[in-house]
């Protein structure tokens, strides 16, 4: 059974009492008009998604839905804690696997999980980046089975897009329903581009003196999430760099402008690792800046997220958050793990094999919905299919329950619906830990669908927290 | 600035000058043909617009003989033509996207509209959209995103860097259309003067716009020098290659003033030499040196003076 959040045995819950008036009185011609009305303003914005590999339409558009998702503030200040809490443990992780390993030597953690991993980078051992942050922007995918059932799906360390969703989605709502929000409190996210800023400023290195100059650097126009690079560089007034603006001379970095070099203290870069610096991860890469890395080392630039933040939020490593929370903060953790199995384990192994047809199975690597199989959704075939590529590289997976993911009510041909929902909201970390009261707000749109993923369907909502 | 971001700024000027272009060539061209223009009756002068463009033998190579919907097809929707609207929307729209930060919402919400209601048309099948619709279309949205612009944006480097290619776009395009009269042919030496002939004048001006405008600066009758005194040397008629150099030039003094003497500012003396050389000559010895001649030329300049800009300010002069 799924958890509805709009509706609780007969009642209308608290938060979507005004909501389900609203749609009551809405006739659905003007219904139609408003949508149109919105998918024009985003395709006027040019907030358009291009999925890698998938062809077609480069300018398709991510489907808006009206309906927002609402939380009570109560109910949002748990998930707050929750969240902050885990973005502590995790940049504490960091912190600590790069420098003495405190939590290996305590037998917390296994050794191999960490220092075998990928994403874990030998280059920087023993830089500790200003303030100890490694993970300034932590995305924190959760969903809810129950009132105050809230799992974590997985974390986001490195560089979680989706926040200029949050930020355009509510713009929207305002423009099209201003009514709404001015018979209701409805907390206001548009803080967020300056407490990243913020964020950034906060973090600059100890060469830098005056004003630390922040850039966001992108692998360019073509990547699927350049609307956001360049979205939140206007919104906060910086400069949006690649690669080849910016150079190396001496100890410290440049970026080319029609006045000369300009000194660039710190970096927050929508680049994998491996596409930072040429001369330290790979060799035949045409992107990045060579010297980058020496230059980092030495204290002169900062990048966010800090190199080699990706061994923390590791599929096979988020089984270990919670032992992270007790071990660095002395707390229990406030949001839930979502039971694992890891395939390399002999008992794991055996139970995944044999229960394929109920849980989910995914790449430990994968991301955004793919590589994965969801047991009781596929047919024989494909669960046979599956078996295969995971007896070849057992490591390679993990498996969970299919988790009932809670509704929400969302328009659909027929009127209104419910459809599964998720939550990423955007914690940020720098002199503070800051969480603005939002987030964003995926849905599946097909009727019974759990991929929330925009490349399988999925759309967005606007996320509310109602002040009380 | 970022080098990266005032060249795509340059070059998003250009193209939506350019775009602009396209458009008016091909209302040169419809006009013309409605003229019969020898003994026999109509006469193809699609040719003498690609050869003012500069695109005849690209256009040969893929379409063979010039006919209005092969030429239509070619100006507006082909875009394995870097002249064509669809390219220059396209790359100025696409300079544009990359360089969404420094362009203000309404600018860029003008030039993406643009770029999605062409798109829109596009997919049109080509029998419902005729020449004037096309050329309208063009100019209606090149006028929206150029007054956005003006409205909108702060007036700093990246407006000068804009506006720049905008100018420098404009005064060979001007160039270039004057050019057309050049390979229009008359049917016979005794034509020029005639009324063909000075119908032909006459529809270079209104493709520039610019009919209404010269009958207030000039009255009387359409003649040669007239026409080619309002385009080339008069300061008040706003698309003459006087007024767009001299634009240009307003904008690469702004630029020098703003970044000082420790930037190069070769583009700036460059411009500031062909606009001298341009005011040292009048109608009548433009036309004893031979119109052709001296609008290539022109030409010539304004690709030098590009050059410089590209020297001086969007090349990353500053290596490691």
């Amino acid at each position: 059974m799924y958890y509805n959040e709009m509706i609780e045995g007969s009642d209308v819950r608290e938060p979507y009492s005004m909501l389900f008036d609203w749609m009551g009185t809405m006739p659905s011609d003007l219904r139609q008009m408003k949508q149109a009305e919105a998918e024009s303003i985003f395709r006027r914005i040019g907030i358009t998604f291009a999925v890698y590999g998938e062809g077609g339409d480069p300018d398709r558009l991510i489907p808006f839905d009206m309906m927002p998702r609402v939380f009570m503030q109560s109910e949002w200040r748990r998930l707050e804690r929750g969240v902050k809490q885990r973005a502590r443990a995790l940049n504490a992780f960091l912190r600590d696997v790069y420098g003495r390993g405190e939590i290996i030597r305590a037998r917390r953690i296994p050794e191999r999980l960490v220092y075998q991993n990928d994403a874990f980078e030998k280059a920087v051992v023993g830089v500790v980046p200003p303030r100890g942050v490694y993970s300034h922007i932590v995305g924190i995918d959760l969903v809810r089975t129950g009132r105050d059932e809230f799992y974590v799906l997985e974390d986001n360390c490195r560089t979680p897009s989706g926040v200029s969703y949050m930020l355009e989605n509510r713009e929207i709502m305002m423009r099209m329903f201003p009514a709404l929000f001015r018979s209701n409190k409805i907390e206001p996210v548009d803080a967020y581009p300056e407490l990243l800023r913020q964020t950034l400023a906060s973090v600059a290195p100890r060469k830098c003196d005056g004003d630390p100059t922040v850039v966001i650097l992108t692998p360019g126009h073509f990547n699927s999430a350049y609307y956001e690079h360049s979205f939140l560089a206007n919104q906060m007034g910086i400069e949006l760099v690649e690669g080849s603006d910016l150079f190396v001379d001496g100890e410290y970095v440049y970026m080319r402008t029609t006045e000369g070099p300009k000194r660039v203290d710190v970096i927050y870069r929508r680049v994998d690792d491996s596409f930072l610096d040429p001369l330290c991860f790979r060799r035949d890469s045409m992107l990045g800046v060579p010297g980058l890395m020496d230059v980092y080392r030495a204290g002169g630039v900062s990048i966010a997220s800090a190199p080699g933040a990706g061994v923390a939020d590791d599929k096979a490593v988020y089984t270990y958050v919670p032992e992270m929370i007790r071990f660095y903060l002395g707390e229990e953790p406030i949001l839930k793990n979502v039971q694992t199995w890891s395939l390399w384990k002999e008992d794991d192994y055996k139970y995944v094999l044999s229960h394929l047809d109920e849980l989910v199975v995914k790449e430990v690597h994968g991301s955004g919905g793919y590589g994965m199989l969801i047991g009781p959704k596929s047919t024989a075939e494909e669960i046979a299919e599956f078996r295969k590529r995971i007896e070849a590289n057992p490591g390679n997976y993990i498996a969970q329950p299919t988790l009932a993911l809670s509704t929400c009510p969302t328009f659909v041909e027929e009127g209104v619906a419910p459809r599964h929902v998720d939550l990423r909201p955007f914690c940020l970390c720098g002199e503070r830990v800051e969480l603005v009261p939002g987030g964003l707000t995926r849905v599946a749109l097909r009727e019974g669908s759990l991929v929330v993923n925009s490349s399988q369907g999925g759309g967005v909502k606007d996320t509310w927290v109602l002040s009380e | 600035m970022l080098s990266r971001t005032a060249s795509h700024l340059f070059w998003m000027g250009r193209h939506l000058e350019r775009a602009e272009t396209a458009a008016r060539l091909m209302d040169v061209g419809a006009r013309i043909t409605l003229m019969p223009n020898t003994p026999e009756g109509y006469r193809n002068e699609w040719q003498a617009l690609l050869q003012a463009a500069g695109n005849a033998q690209a256009f040969a190579e893929r379409y063979g003989e010039a006919t209005q919907d092969s030429l239509e097809t070619y100006m507006f929707f082909d875009r394995d033509n870097p002249s064509s609207v669809a390219t220059c929307l396209e790359k100025a729209r696409e300079g544009g996207r990359i360089v969404r930060t420094a362009l203000t919402s309404q600018a860029w919400d003008a030039l993406n509209t643009a770029y999605q209601e062409f798109r829109v048309l596009e997919r049109r099948p080509r029998g419902s959209l005729d020449t004037a619709m096309l050329t309208d279309f063009t100019m209606h949205h090149a006028a929206t995103v150029r007054g956005a612009i003006a409205s909108t944006q702060l007036r700093n480097d990246g407006w000068h860097f804009m506006n720049l290619g905008y100018a420098l776009e404009r005064a060979d395009a001007t160039a270039r259309m004057l050019d057309v009269k050049y390979f229009v042919l008359l049917p016979r030496v005794e034509f020029v003067g005639s009324g063909l002939d000075t119908y032909q004048w006459q529809v270079i001006l209104r493709a520039l716009s610019a009919h209404r405008a010269f009958h207030w600066a000039y009255g009387g009758d359409i003649t040669a020098s007239k026409v080619a005194d309002f385009l080339i040397l008069n300061l008040e008629s706003p698309r003459s290659m006087r007024t767009s150099l001299t634009e240009a030039m307003h904008h690469l003094e702004g630029l020098a003033n703003r970044y000082g003497p420790g930037v190069p500012d070769n583009a700036r003396a460059k411009a500031q030499d062909v606009l001298q050389a341009l005011l040292e000559r009048d109608i009548e010895a433009i036309f004893d040196e031979g119109l052709h001649e001296f609008l290539s030329w022109f030409i010539g300049e304004i690709g030098s003076i590009s050059n410089a800009v590209y020297d001086d300010y969007l090349s990353g002069r500053m290596e490691a």
